[in-house]
């Protein structure tokens, strides 16, 4: 008897010390919302269109008849990932492009570009913001990069906000998004590019709408205390949405249309008010002939239909992808929002780097204190 | 040559545990340097400098490099300071998960041995030699969304609990293990054939014998879980405030395109509180180890 | 000091341990504690982590790894380790000689520093050295304009992994050589040898098993280290990726799992090799 009460004490002993070890660490349950979207979909008023599509006419320049053949190194921002898959095998069906192989290295836009400067091998590199294909310059990137009828940029898109399939949170715009319980995935922007368009979205949709600069900064910290989440890239980001962790998803609209084609089942919302996302790329010094081409091919008529048919927006006129599978309706992929704000109208990289990013920065700041 | 089966092993498991100081020769014993010792010494003390001691100097300097405000700023910064604390809450977790259970596998190895307590050796040291990357990502195959058990552990504390477990399960049983082989026997005996109950006989006699071990399994499981980050890294998602490890707030940190100077500073003060949570556990484990070794 | 989870030898039970047959509930409880929590701990993840990896086939498998990143990572890991293993098996006999056979100012303080790289955390090792041997460090500069490049390249990537596994040698001898005694080399002193010879001829041959398992589990932690390499080299594909790096960058970017879970098989084997061999150490020493 005697025995079994010791055995017995001993048993609770350890099971009692077991879970107060675990009290402390404080067990928390998986952080996935319902993922499961909600019976009835919920769909969104529906909002007066904007006007703003591409006025470049396509290049001329037409690609030489023989391949240079050899490697491209593509070192690029997380997102393009299926883009640029599709496009290199376009070129290689190409008589320019035939026999070339490819090598690609994606990542954080902010981390890629920090690679390249400290040696990583690059022919053609491709980031999210300009300023980080600009910090190349001129040690890996000649100057005069921009210098083209698109400015270097190679392909467009517009934030959105992704959302659980159905939108059980009735999400249809920035101002859901702060609203309490509601839990927003964005990524990190001290590494990632697509982090700085979704918070540079999220400031100016309220100044697009007449608000002023400390309206949209008391935005901004209301959003920061609902994101979750402390993703490297725009891609692990999605990932971490697609895992089942938040309600919403900020991102590039050709993130969610890449996302669904691949058979993920979630939602995506253009919001009423969004930011123009310009995508430079450039080939490096030294660069050889075939990442030229690529370049080139990247930015004609063929190329720029492979882009949109993954759903980035061209950046050159008259292009039809014809349905974009993905898109919320396939045959009008890239709705135009009713406003939109462009990087240039802010005053360049440098400046909204400075206001924004910089060790004073407005989003520094908030990050600091939230 | 030949080794003397039955002390060797025992004495030599048991001062590699540190369970045991060897013992100290303070004055007497002991060559003094000189020639080719010496040199070598000097060599060896400059490839130590370079090696260990300076770069730890330069984080310290770093850390407070702009002044102590900046240290300050950097180390209570809510998300900096949440990670702390859930870094240290887990460490101390595990110590005492480990103290309890590393006992009773030891004891089990040793005295309760039983057929396939050799693959249960084997096994024990497969944390130890795993990359910690690999161990990571065994866990999240295990208690990832499509987790053949069904249970998911992804972006939650339960999972960080269970991967540093996982990783610091050897060290205890590894120190708890050869004080036991050692251990004499006739006092406990005595105690039975004076009716001591075993669990009386293991409290009061064995328990006390095995302490020093046990904490000094515990101190170095603590100490280990403290900088875990490889294995963490997968199973964690890094959600701030909830499973951001201090360890993944200074790479994070170290990953800023922007603001580079300030954000490696930010590190740099956290890496100094680590260190310094790492030279108190140094320095207590020595502690007991010198009172122990006195005592015994 | 501190046990860096080394134990030599493991001699079968004491005498008197087996002494009862008759097995009491007890004991069998925590047989079953025991075995349920190991089990649970290690034996599920592991078998899982092999299913998922032979599962999408053996062609899956084997091209994974044939890929020229794969290969590179392979050969990154394998040049890293065995330079970072020579560097720490030279270091750690002369530091455990020092510890085990001479007394001087200082010792007691060697003995910690020893011991340093068990407690610090591998990111903070990969600052610390990013900050020395960095391009805006205390010495980076300099060595740079000397041509040498540390930080995201391979020396960076041998000293980071050198520092983390530095006591695994230095304790699997101290005991040894404190324990055995300097008789011989004494002896053999008086009679001429030069401290090379005795060092040869004797010191090593005398510790020689315990040596090997050192070199053996500090081999096993150097071709797994990932936190300070990961910091160290920059982590680029193709250049300075290691095999534990490319296991994270291949879940984390790229999402490629069957790639990721091959690589792992490989480093796991290398592992239970490990392991295998330090019981197979262990057993000869009880001969």
């Amino acid at each position: 008897m005697n025995i079994l009460r010791r055995r017995a004490r001993f048993g609770v002993l350890l099971a009692t010390t077991s879970v107060v070890a675990a009290g402390l660490v404080g067990c928390s349950s998986s952080s996935t919302s319902d993922a499961k979207g909600s019976a009835t979909p919920f769909t969104c008023p529906t909002t007066t269109q904007g006007d703003w599509s591409p006025t470049t006419p396509a290049p001329t320049t037409s690609l030489p008849t023989t391949s240079a053949g050899g490697t491209v190194n593509i070192v690029a921002y997380s997102v393009p990932k299926p883009a640029y898959d599709a496009l290199s095998s376009a070129f290689t069906a190409t008589p320019a492009g035939s026999g070339v192989q490819f090598k690609a290295s994606y990542g954080p836009s902010g981390t890629q570009s920090k690679n390249v400067l400290a040696g990583q091998k690059a022919d053609y590199v491709g980031f999210s913001v300009g300023s980080d294909l600009t910090k190349l310059v001129p040690s890996k990137v000649a100057a005069g990069w921009d210098s083209g009828p698109t400015k270097g940029i190679v392909s467009d898109s517009v934030v959105v906000i992704a959302v659980r399939k159905g939108n059980p949170k009735h999400i249809c715009g920035w101002d859901d998004l702060i609203k309490s319980g509601v839990k927003i995935v964005t990524p990190d922007p001290a590494t990632s590019g697509s982090a700085k368009w979704n918070i540079l979205a999220a400031y100016e949709h309220v100044l697009l709408n007449g608000g002023t600069d400390d309206q949209a900064q008391a935005y901004l910290a209301s959003f920061f205390k609902n994101v979750v989440v402390r993703a490297s890239s725009g891609a692990v980001a999605t990932t971490q949405f697609t895992s089942g962790t938040g309600d919403a998803l900020i991102s590039y609209e050709d993130e969610a249309i890449d996302a669904r084609q691949a058979g993920q089942s979630i939602d995506y919302v253009v919001p009423a008010q969004s930011f123009l996302i310009e995508n430079p790329v450039a080939t490096t010094i030294g660069a050889a002939q075939s990442a030229t081409n690529f370049l080139n091919f990247a930015e004609s008529s063929a190329g720029q239909t492979v882009f949109a048919q993954t759903g980035f927006r061209p950046t050159i006129a008259g292009i039809n992808p014809g349905p974009v599978k993905g898109a919320n309706d396939p045959n009008n992929p890239f709705p135009n929002p009713q406003k939109i704000e462009t990087i240039d109208q802010l005053g360049g990289w440098s400046a909204v780097n400075d206001k924004f990013f910089s060790a004073t920065g407005i989003v520094t700041k908030i990050e600091g204190s939230s | 040559m030949a080794i003397d089966v039955d002390t060797a092993p025992a004495v030599t498991a048991q001062v590699t545990a540190g369970a045991v100081r060897p013992p100290r020769r303070p004055r007497r014993g002991g060559l003094p340097l000189r020639g080719a010792s010496g040199t070598s010494l000097g060599i060896i003390v400059v490839w130590m400098s370079l090696l260990i001691l300076i770069p730890l100097a330069a984080v310290i300097g770093k850390a407070f490099g702009s002044g102590f405000g900046a240290f300050t700023d950097a180390i209570t910064s809510p998300e900096t300071a949440s990670a702390l604390k859930l870094t240290l809450g887990l460490s101390a977790a595990v110590a005492v998960i480990n103290a309890i259970m590393g006992a009773v596998v030891a004891w089990v190895l040793v005295r309760a041995r039983f057929p396939g307590s050799g693959i249960l050796e084997i096994v024990i040291d497969i944390p130890f030699a795993l990359p910690t990357i690999v161990a990571g990502l065994v866990m999240l195959t295990l208690y990832n969304a499509n987790s053949p058990i069904g249970i998911t552990l992804v972006g939650t504390r339960t999972g960080l609990l269970i991967t540093l477990l996982f990783v610091t399960l050897p060290f205890t049983v590894r120190t708890v293990q050869p004080v036991l082989l050692a251990l004499d026997r006739d006092v406990e005996e005595a105690a039975a054939s004076l009716g001591a109950t075993p669990w009386v006989t293991f409290r009061r006699i064995t328990l006390p014998q095995l302490a020093p071990a046990i904490i000094s399994g515990a101190i170095l499981s603590f100490a280990r879980a403290l900088g875990e980050y490889g294995s963490l890294v997968l199973i964690s998602s890094n959600l701030p405030f909830k499973t951001e490890i201090a360890s993944s707030v200074i790479y994070g940190k170290l990953q800023d395109a922007d603001n580079a100077a300030r954000s490696t500073q930010q590190a740099a003060a956290i890496a100094t509180i680590l260190l310094a949570a790492s030279a108190v556990v140094l320095i207590v484990a020595d502690v007991l180890q010198r009172r122990d070794s006195r005592r015994g | 000091m501190v046990d860096t989870g080394l134990d030599i030898p493991t001699p079968a039970p004491a005498r008197g341990a087996q002494r009862t047959k008759r097995i009491r509930p007890a004991t069998l409880g925590l047989q079953s504690l025991a075995v349920v929590y190991i089990g649970l701990l290690v034996v599920v993840p592991v078998i899982v982590i092999f299913y998922r990896t032979f599962q999408p086939g053996i062609h899956v498998f084997w091209s994974a790894l044939e890929t020229p990143e794969s290969v590179h990572a392979f050969e990154m890991t394998g040049i890293v380790a065995l330079c970072a293993v020579v560097i720490n098996t030279v270091l750690g006999v002369a530091i455990a000689l020092l510890l085990a056979r001479y007394r001087f100012w200082g010792r007691g303080l060697l003995n910690a520093f020893v011991d340093l790289p068990v407690a610090v955390s591998p990111i903070v090792v990969g600052l610390a050295l990013i900050l020395v041997y960095g391009p805006t460090g205390w010495f980076g500069p300099f060595l740079e304009r000397h041509g040498v490049v540390m930080i995201g390249a391979k020396p960076g990537m041998i000293i980071a992994t050198a520092f983390v596994s530095l006591p695994l040698v230095v304790r699997a001898l101290v005991p040894v050589l404190e324990q055995f005694g300097t008789d011989q080399e004494q002896a053999a002193a008086t009679l001429g040898a030069s401290a090379i010879v005795r060092l040869r001829r004797i010191t090593l041959p005398t510790v020689r098993i315990a040596l090997t398992y050192g070199i053996v589990l500090s081999l096993a932690r150097c071709i797994g280290e990932y936190g300070a390499v990961l910091v160290v080299s920059n982590n680029i594909e193709g250049s300075t990726e290691t095999a534990p790096l490319r296991v994270g960058n291949l879940v984390e970017n790229s999402l490629d799992y069957n790639s990721a879970y091959a690589i792992t098989f490989v480093l796991m084997m290398v592992s239970f090799l490990a392991i295998l061999l330090g019981a197979y150490i262990r057993r000869r020493i009880r001969i």
